[in-house]
């Protein structure tokens, strides 16, 4: 049996895994729960803010705060990006068969991947951590870089802001009335097209930020696009597509059985999750929290 | 349909024209030949449940992976025969996907999707960890090629069989071989099931009412199409001389649908079409560029924008136009 300091250890980083990939898997799970497709470009936004937030520290040199605007100045960028994307192309293809939006999504994987390479070529990046939250400290035996620590609170808050936006505020209150019937939010007047744009500058925001702020914590390198989408996509189906709180309880999910998994059979930690992935959509095809669609 | 009197029968003509390509062409050119016949295979399997029944399938290259492995294992690992280990691609790809589409077909539309991908990425994880099997991440290199001594000893008999490399004989085995997965899959997709599938696509709710077992079809093509997707796995992993995990990878799966919407999914050789351009286009374009990957985007851009058809469909359009006439103003 592992001693008490080394599980605390390994559920901190499976914490810490966790929030990273709530804040992605919240935007594909945004797209989803309101367009109703599935945003293979999602892993790509979270790509293009790590290299942006890159690119931004390279200007900016290290200063005390040139990590914050860095990241902060990456998820817009992205965020701009995908609005530009939904507006000017996506936007046609509403109403057309899902393959032709998946496809899309894909082929923008396709295309943006590959602009990635060549303006930042296949080596390897990094950034270090901001100035501030370099050290460490020990709880329990186990020692803590205070980086997670800020990401394990960074993700609580996150979400809590973003439950009570969907919740009390005019546009959130469309938001989730468009996922429920578009059509009928239309007709009473709500230009459901700029709203459709909103959700996803939101979404793309969300992947932004998420890749800028993994760099102090995971290299930068090209095919970290497809490797997080497909983590991103096992989270929301655990947790319910579409449902906010299921991609919360999916994440932590996936952290915890990720990093215990790698405990108790080394080789097969990938395999438990894609197999608690398939139980679900057995049982639950619409995930643990989610809502099952006529 | 007034001109069926003259209609050409280009399946016959391109497959006895393919059988000359090793004689006529270079090693090269036989080499690029193969891998269409057999991604050919592939994306009309796809097709079959995409085209045909209107299942969206984003994890096809499970099954592809699936006979890769099972031919792959069995020939090398069991020491068994091709004759025996190729029909088994298409038996254990059809048995998971019964097993998978089971779960599947009970979903709609972009669930369906979904559960289709997550599944193939199980099959990916697995052929990706699990070492003493399938030789987890570095693959299973080195698949041999079926015995092909008896062709020496006929070739006694028959000189025109004798001068030719293993590859070419692969070659030959694999076009009789797809030929006559093509020659089955046209006999489904013109048969009173395959016209029951057409039904489901175009209204399931109406295909219910008429008391179809909407569920069980969909099922029916889906394992079908699954198992010729093994088939050509197995192929592929003779001719790749090795069987890897990124055979069931989530982006092979967009590979082939690609295929399929790029010949154009409402003609039966349509993706066939489309992989025979696609492999061409990859190999006029990497001798240029390293960016492969931004071409294939753009061409999908254009391909979903404009013409939605695809080649087959494009075509098929410009056909009705001339026939027709030069339209009145």
């Amino acid at each position: 049996m592992p001693d008490l300091s080394f599980v605390f250890a390994q559920s901190i980083s499976g914490l810490t895994a966790a929030m990273f990939l709530f804040l992605i898997a919240s935007g594909l799970s945004l797209i989803f729960g309101v367009l109703r497709v599935l945003n293979f470009a999602h892993g790509t936004f979270y790509m293009l803010g790590a290299y942006s937030a890159y690119q931004v520290v390279q200007w900016l040199g290290t200063g005390p705060v040139s990590f914050w605007i860095a990241a902060l100045g990456a998820a817009l960028g992205v965020a701009l990006l995908g609005g530009i994307i939904e507006r000017f192309l996506f936007q046609r293809l509403y109403g057309k068969e899902e393959l032709y939006q998946l496809l899309f999504t894909y082929a923008l994987v396709l295309i943006l991947g590959d602009v990635a390479k060549i303006i930042w070529g296949t080596q390897q990046k990094s950034i270090s951590r901001p100035p501030g939250l370099t050290g460490a400290m020990s709880v329990l035996g186990a020692t803590i870089p205070y980086y997670n620590l800020f990401i394990i609170l960074l993700g609580p808050a996150i979400a809590l802001g973003f439950w009570f936006a969907l919740q009390r505020t005019r546009v959130g209150r469309f938001i989730r009335a468009a996922a429920l019937d578009r059509e009928t939010l239309g007709a009473l007047g709500v230009n459901v097209n700029a709203l459709y744009t909103g959700v996803f500058v939101l979404a793309s925001f969300l992947g932004g930020l998420g890749g800028a702020l993994i760099t102090p914590m995971r290299a930068i390198v090209p095919g970290m696009d497809t490797e997080v989408i497909v983590e991103a996509f096992v989270v929301v189906v655990i947790g319910g597509l579409g449902s906010f709180w299921g991609t919360f309880l999916g994440a932590l999910i996936y952290g915890q059985v990720l990093s215990f998994g790698i405990l108790f059979f080394p080789r097969f930690s990938i395999f438990s999750i894609f197999a608690l992935m398939a139980a679900v959509l057995i049982i639950r095809p619409w995930g643990l929290l989610g809502r099952p669609l006529k | 349909m007034t001109a069926t009197s003259r209609k050409i029968p280009w399946a016959l003509m391109v497959f006895v024209a393919a059988l000359f390509v090793p004689a006529a062409g270079s090693r090269y050119y036989t080499f690029l030949a193969n891998d269409v016949i057999i991604w050919a295979l592939f994306a009309t399997s796809l097709n079959l449940l995409v085209g045909y029944t209107g299942l969206v399938s984003f994890g096809h290259a499970a099954y592809f992976g699936i006979g890769a492995y099972a031919t792959g294992i069995l020939m090398k690992k069991v020491g068994v025969s091709f004759l025996l280990a190729f029909p088994a691609a298409g038996i254990i790809a059809g048995l998971f996907a019964l097993v998978f589409g089971f779960f599947c077909v009970r979903l709609t539309r972009i669930y369906f999707a979904m559960l289709t991908l997550a599944f193939a990425q199980i099959v990916w994880a697995i052929c990706f960890k699990w070492n003493e099997v399938t030789g987890g991440e570095q693959g299973m290199p080195e698949i041999p090629y079926p015995d092909f001594g008896w062709v020496d000893r006929v070739a006694a008999f028959l000189p025109f069989l004798g001068g030719y490399r293993t590859a070419e004989h692969f070659y030959f085995v694999t076009l009789v071989l797809v030929a006559a997965c093509f020659v089955l899959l046209r006999r489904v997709v013109g048969s009173p099931f395959g016209r029951m599938l057409a039904t489901i696509r175009e209204n399931p709710e109406r295909a219910e009412f008429i008391g179809v077992n909407v569920r069980r079809y969909e099922l029916a093509a889906f394992v079908l199409a699954g198992g010729f997707a093994g088939l050509a796995g197995g192929l592929f992993g003779i001719f790749n001389r090795g069987v890897f995990p990124d055979f069931a990878y989530w982006t092979k799966s967009s590979e082939v649908l690609i295929m399929t919407l790029l010949g154009g999914m409402g003609a039966f050789f349509g993706p066939a079409l489309g992989a025979a351009v696609l492999i061409w286009l990859n190999q006029q374009i990497v001798s240029y560029t390293e960016y492969w990957p931004l071409v294939l985007g753009t061409i999908l851009v254009v391909l979903l924008f404009v013409f939605p058809g695809g080649i087959a469909g494009t075509l098929m359009a410009l056909r009705q136009r001339v026939r027709r006439g030069p339209a009145r103003a």
